[in-house]
């Protein structure tokens, strides 16, 4: 069993499955933060087609988790690495309240960003730029946290 | 509810879903890892040296996503009407929030439900609530 995915078809598999997630983000209007905020407008003039998208996405994945679950090795051979925590805490749903004021605000998620980036949009690089630091933020707070407990 | 049926793209919105699933599927079943965005950025701020590959690799193939389009057609539209300090303020919001919360749109709402978790199901009512809620606030409140 191999838990490093280091070998260069890990890493095809990696930036393949990166790609074709932009190239589905694109076609779906994920891409363009106006046709996420019309999602997120159930007052205004609603655009419900990210319902869909979401509809799309999870149809074809729950297939691949399905078989996933019955399964300890990946087709290449590492081990599935299925999420073991059960709890709902409140870091769950305070950073997950906290993550949807953030994208309700601009209309911008974490993979769209990129993709943003990607297309050479400058708002997308300040959006990506901010998005690192916060997250530099939150291992501060993590390893102060951790530190001034001991 | 008014809908916006000018701007209702149900087919793209499906089959780029379809492929957003296809590829969270491909990276589960080959890889062993969940395509969610917020890990993979995150552990790269926490780096173990073999991990640091194939995260860099799922992000370059997102960020090249563009260009591979835009050989075989034209990007569709992207508007952004959000100012730069705001860009920066919500940037900030999603990158602690989404660490905190353990996920953001495509490892919680996409491989968490199809995982049928109940935390990932949680969290993602918990930011379409206020992802909603915000807009309400922004649009219809304050009028911007």
């Amino acid at each position: 069993m191999k838990n490093h995915i280091s070998n260069t078809a890990a890493l095809t598999f990696s930036l393949l499955s990166g790609l074709i997630f932009g190239l589905g983000l694109i076609l779906a209007g994920m891409a363009n933060p106006a046709k996420v905020l019309a999602f997120l407008d159930l007052a205004g003039l609603w655009d419900p087609s990210l319902g869909l998208v979401m509809g799309g996405a999870i149809g074809v994945a729950i297939i691949a988790f399905t078989i996933a679950k019955k399964r300890n090795l990946s087709y290449l051979g590492f081990s599935i690495q299925l999420p073991t925590n059960r709890i709902i805490d409140k870091r769950l749903v305070l950073g997950s309240l906290a993550f949807g004021i953030g994208w309700g605000l601009v209309g911008i998620c974490p993979a769209p960003a990129f993709v943003l980036l990607g297309a050479g949009s400058t708002k997308g690089l300040i959006f990506v730029v901010a998005m690192v630091i916060g997250m530099g933020i939150y291992e501060l707070l993590e390893s102060y946290g951790k530190s001034s407990h001991k | 509810m008014l809908i916006d049926w000018n701007n209702f793209t149900p087919w793209t919105a499906l089959a780029g879903g379809a492929l957003i699933g296809a590829a969270s599927a491909l990276f589960i079943l080959f890889n062993g890892r969940i395509a969610g965005i917020t890990g993979i950025l995150g552990g790269l701020l926490r780096p173990k040296l073999r991990d640091i590959g194939w995260r860099l690799a799922f992000i370059l193939g997102l960020i090249a996503a563009p260009a591979v389009w835009l050989s075989f057609a034209a990007l569709p539209d992207i508007q952004i009407e959000a100012s730069d300090t705001l860009l920066a303020v919500a940037g900030l919001i999603v990158g602690i929030g989404t660490r905190y919360g353990s996920g953001c749109t495509s490892g919680h709402g996409v491989c968490g439900i199809s995982r049928l978790s109940r935390r990932s199901i949680i969290a993602t009512l918990a930011f379409m609530a206020t992802g909603v809620l915000t807009v309400y606030v922004v649009r219809h409140l304050l009028g911007a």
